[in-house]
Parts: C-alpha cells; structure tokens; sequence
C-alpha cells in the first residue's frame, strides 16, 4: 500500500515529479537532426562523395529549419518568455547549460547560415535578375547587393565554402557532443553519467539526420513529380547501415560495460529498464527502433532486390530508425529522472496534454521545423537549375 | 589585389552585415541585461535583496510557543522534537501576526500523518510504520495518538 499511487518504494520529495518533459526529450532530438542533416550534407562537400550530391542543399535546408526550431522547446520549458531569450544574450563559460547561446550562435551563424547562403549565391542573383517588384526585391536584399557571379568570385565563394564546412564538421559534433555532455556530466545521476554520453549522442544525431533526410528527399521529389535518383539513395541508405552499426555498437558497449562492472546502481537501473522502460527502451527503441531497421537496411545491402522494394525498405527503415532514436532520447531524458537517488524507489511520469509542456505543444513543435523547411525549400528550392552564366562552376 | 576585393565584396559585405549584426546584439544585450548582473556572479545582484524584502510565510517555532506554550513543550519533549509545528500545522506567519483575525490551523488528517508512517519497505526499520488503510478503520489518528507526544 503507498499513498501516492505513481510512487513505488522510496522517493526523496523533489524526485516524485519530474522536472524535465516530453519537451526536453525533443530538444535533443531536434538537434540530433540538425547536426546528422549537416554531417551527410558535408560529406558531399569535403569527402566528395559525389553520390549522395542531389541532397546536399536539402540536406542543409533540413539542417537550417530544425535548427531554427531547436531553442524552442527549452524556452517553453522555462516558461517566462520575457525573460527566456535572456540564455542567448548571457552565456557563461561557467556551466555547460550556461555555454548554450556559444554553441547554438555559432553553429547558425558561422555555419549553417554563411554555407547556404554561398551555396544558393549564383540562384539568388539569378532571381534578383529574372524577377521584378517585391520579389526582385527580396532575392536582391538577400544577395546582399552584390550580383558578381564571376568565375574568380565563384572560386573564392567555393573555397570559403569548404572553409566553412570544414569548420562546420567539428562544428556540428561539438553542438551534439554538447548536448550529450549535458547529461553524461551529470555525476549524481548514473543512468546519464557516463564519457560515452557525447559519442552515443553524436553518432545517433548522424544516423537520425540521415534517416530524416532520406525520407524529406523521398517525399520531395514525390510531390514535386521529380525523378529519384537512386544511386543518392542508395548511399544514403548504406551510409545510414553504418553509421547505425556504429551506434548500436557503441551503445552495446555501454550496455556491456555497465552489466559487467555492475556497480551500487545496476540493480535499481536494471530493475527500471525490465519494468517501467519495457516498452520504451526494450521493444520501442532496441528491437523496433534498431534491430528492425538494422535488418531491413542489411537485407537491401545483402540481397539484390528490385528499386521499388528498396524505396519500400528504405522508407520504413528510415521512419522505424527515427521512432528508435526518438525513443533512444525519451529513456535518456525521462529514465534518468524515474528512479530516486537513494536506488530504493521509482516515479511515474505523467505527460500532460494541452498544457506549456504537454503533448499538443510537443506535436506542434516537431511539426513547426517541417512548416520551416516548406517555406525554406519554397524560398530556395534545392533543386533548381544552376543559373546559365554559372554553368561553367 | 583589386580584382580580388572586387571579386570578394559579397564577402565584405556579408562581413560587414555580421559586424553590424555584432554591433546591434551588443546594444540590445547592453539595453536588455538587468542591472547589476554579474556584480555577485552569473545572476542579478538585486535578486538577493528583492528576495528578502518578501514577507516571511513561516513564523517559526518561537513565535508559536509564544501563544502555544504547552503543545510547543510536549512537542520539544517527545519523538517528534525535530519537526517543526508548521511542517504539520501549515505556513502561518499570517497568524502569527494577526491571531485574533487570521485562524490557525488543526493538524487532524490522517494524511499528514501517513506521509512518514505509511508502511513502506525503504524506511528504516525501527521507524513506526502502518497500513493507511486498515489500521484505525478511518479514524483521526489523533484519536489514539497525541502527535506533539506520539506513542499511544
């Protein structure tokens, strides 16, 4: 018998209700797309694989849409929105919470931003010229007033370019390494703190922004009427075995190595993953969310299957591995606060609905990017055909 | 060396549009950051004496044992010494002040009581433990049990 029905065994009272939400779950997430969405855009860019080319502006896009969505859920968490955007104007080195604003700040406008605007450069002179009114407007204060698409200045553009995806890479692994680092420096908690956080984080960003990308350029170019270009998904698609293996490998290591070393926490945190995490962790995000897709992503790699089975494959692999890594973030995020630093007791954690931290806002702030990236992709559409006088690039 | 900065003025003006971009964070920073942050640390140096100027909503134990002699001393006497009368009685700085206008508080729940003696396997063992629900069938607990003396 317990009096509070949500509470088993003991509980500290500031461990009974959890402190961070369904929304702190995507906040993760979110950037976990942003940085694994920039990762597959430079691998084109600096590793010059060239097949996975017709998705590298989509790539970027995607990048840039969640990135813009990114803060959003913090700043619902926090509430107060007259105060909130006070963690961009005051980041501290004294925290890693407090260096948000350093990481975020940087990586959109050192990256993100200065990369695609040199990237749609010659597009973006191309409309100023073609178009008139309001339009010419808009396409010419974006060129910044500058219409010089000379070949030297499209070297020098090229260039930087690469310059800054170059900065970018360790760029983009520092804002997700960031975000694992927050919870692997958690020392009071054993379920976050481990030095493995930041890579886990990392390579499961690569593996979710790919799979993101894979199905945004799957849905593109079937509403635009495009031809896909199987080859890109082809790579896409291995490229995402890899990196998923990567990060099922890593992730099995930190399993291992916290059931061999077993320490004063495992039986409380093995307890919680066989009871309250059954769903989430073992069939949600092991079985369905990665062995699943794993073994799709192996058939397509293994056996020679028609281009109709493989867009099948693809797809579903690619929408199972965002549940997983979805979920992965939920069992980080909501796990570690469900069992009471004494490791005698455990928590329930009741998600709201339409309320600040709810599941309505939770919906509309993963939908939000995607509105991002329509209105984006209208603005700068990634395929459109480099302008004539550029042709020579 | 003129061809290049003519060849590189959408860079110069796209570093000059970050330098006023840089220039305008400062000023709205500059406008925005309270006064006094940072004076202390990484906070509002003005929070701290904001803080203290509101009111009080316990009154402390002395100022119960002013009216309340006799259950402040049984209570200081007995098991339940370390606990203070508002952790069951509630915050009444109010009544406190105004005892006449603002009532106090009968602590008679059985709920209060079972927050520390609810059975439950992760309290020590010597501590007093009971089934809410069958024990006492409903009844106050301080029916039996006098809590500024707890035992029967």
């Amino acid at each position: 018998m317990h009096t509070l029905p949500a509470v088993e065994g003991f509980m500290y009272p500031n461990e009974m209700e959890l402190q961070w939400s369904v929304l702190i779950v995507l906040y993760p997430f979110l950037t976990g797309l942003v940085a694994g969405a920039f990762i597959l855009a430079s691998l084109q860019r600096v590793f010059k694989v060239q097949a996975v080319a017709p998705t590298y502006r989509l790539s970027l896009l995607t990048a840039l849409a969640f990135l813009l969505v990114a803060p959003l859920p913090l700043q619902l968490h926090l509430g107060h929105p007259e105060r909130s955007f006070e963690m961009f104007l005051t980041p501290h080195r004294s925290s890693a919470m407090a260096m948000f604003g350093f990481v975020y700040l940087w990586y959109l406008l050192a990256v993100l931003v200065i990369e695609i605007w040199l990237e749609y450069r010659p597009y973006l002179v191309g409309r100023a010229r073609a178009t008139t009114g309001a339009t010419r407007l808009f396409y010419r204060a974006l060129t910044l007033g500058s219409e010089n698409l000379s070949p030297r200045s499209l070297e020098i553009d090229d260039r930087v370019g690469r310059f800054v995806t170059v900065i970018g890479i360790p760029s983009a692994f520092l804002l997700h390494g960031y975000v694992g680092f927050i919870f692997g420096s958690v020392k009071a908690n054993p379920w976050w703190s481990t030095p493995l956080m930041p890579i886990v984080f990392l390579f499961s960003a690569i593996v979710s922004g790919i799979a993101a990308v894979l199905l945004i350029y799957l849905f593109y170019t079937w509403a635009k009427r495009i031809p896909l270009d199987m080859p890109c998904l082809d790579t896409m698609a291995k490229y995402l075995y890899y990196a998923f293996l990567v990060d099922f490998a890593l992730e099995l290591l930190d399993l291992v190595h916290r059931v061999y070393e077993a320490d004063e926490s495992f039986h409380t945190l093995d307890f919680m993953v066989k009871t309250r995490l059954y769903g989430s962790q073992l069939v949600g995000q092991i079985f369905l969310g990665t062995l699943v897709p794993l073994g799709m992503l192996a058939l397509t790699q293994l056996v020679a299957l028609s281009e109709r089975a493989r867009k099948g494959l693809y797809a579903g692999a690619a929408a199972l591995t965002l549940v997983g890594i979805f979920l992965m973030r939920w069992n980080v995020v909501i796990g570690g606060q469900l069992f009471s630093k004494s490791f005698l007791g455990y928590t329930t954690y009741k998600m709201e609905f339409a309320t600040r931290e709810g599941l309505l806002p939770a919906i509309l702030v993963m939908l939000l990017p995607l509105a991002v990236l329509w209105a984006l992709v209208r603005l700068l559409p990634p395929m459109a055909a480099t302008p004539p006088e550029t042709e020579a690039r | 060396m003129r061809e290049l900065l003519r060849d590189a003025e959408h860079l110069i003006r796209l570093g000059l549009l970050f330098a006023a971009g840089l220039l305008v964070f400062l000023v709205v920073r500059a406008q925005l950051v309270p006064a006094g942050f940072g004076e202390l640390g990484h906070f509002r140096a003005g929070a701290i004496g904001a803080n203290q100027e509101r009111e009080p909503r316990f009154a402390g134990r002395a100022a119960c044992a002013e009216c309340h002699g006799e259950p402040a001393e049984s209570l200081a006497a007995g098991g339940h010494a370390a606990i203070s009368c508002e952790s069951c009685h509630g915050a009444l700085a109010a009544h406190a002040a105004e005892p006449a206008e603002i009532p106090g508080f009968a602590a008679t729940a059985r709920a209060l009581c079972v927050q520390c003696h609810a059975m439950n396997r992760a309290r020590p063992a010597g501590h007093p433990q009971v089934e809410p629900v069958s024990h006492a069938e409903g009844a106050a607990c301080t029916d039996c049990h006098d809590a500024h003396a707890p035992g029967l």
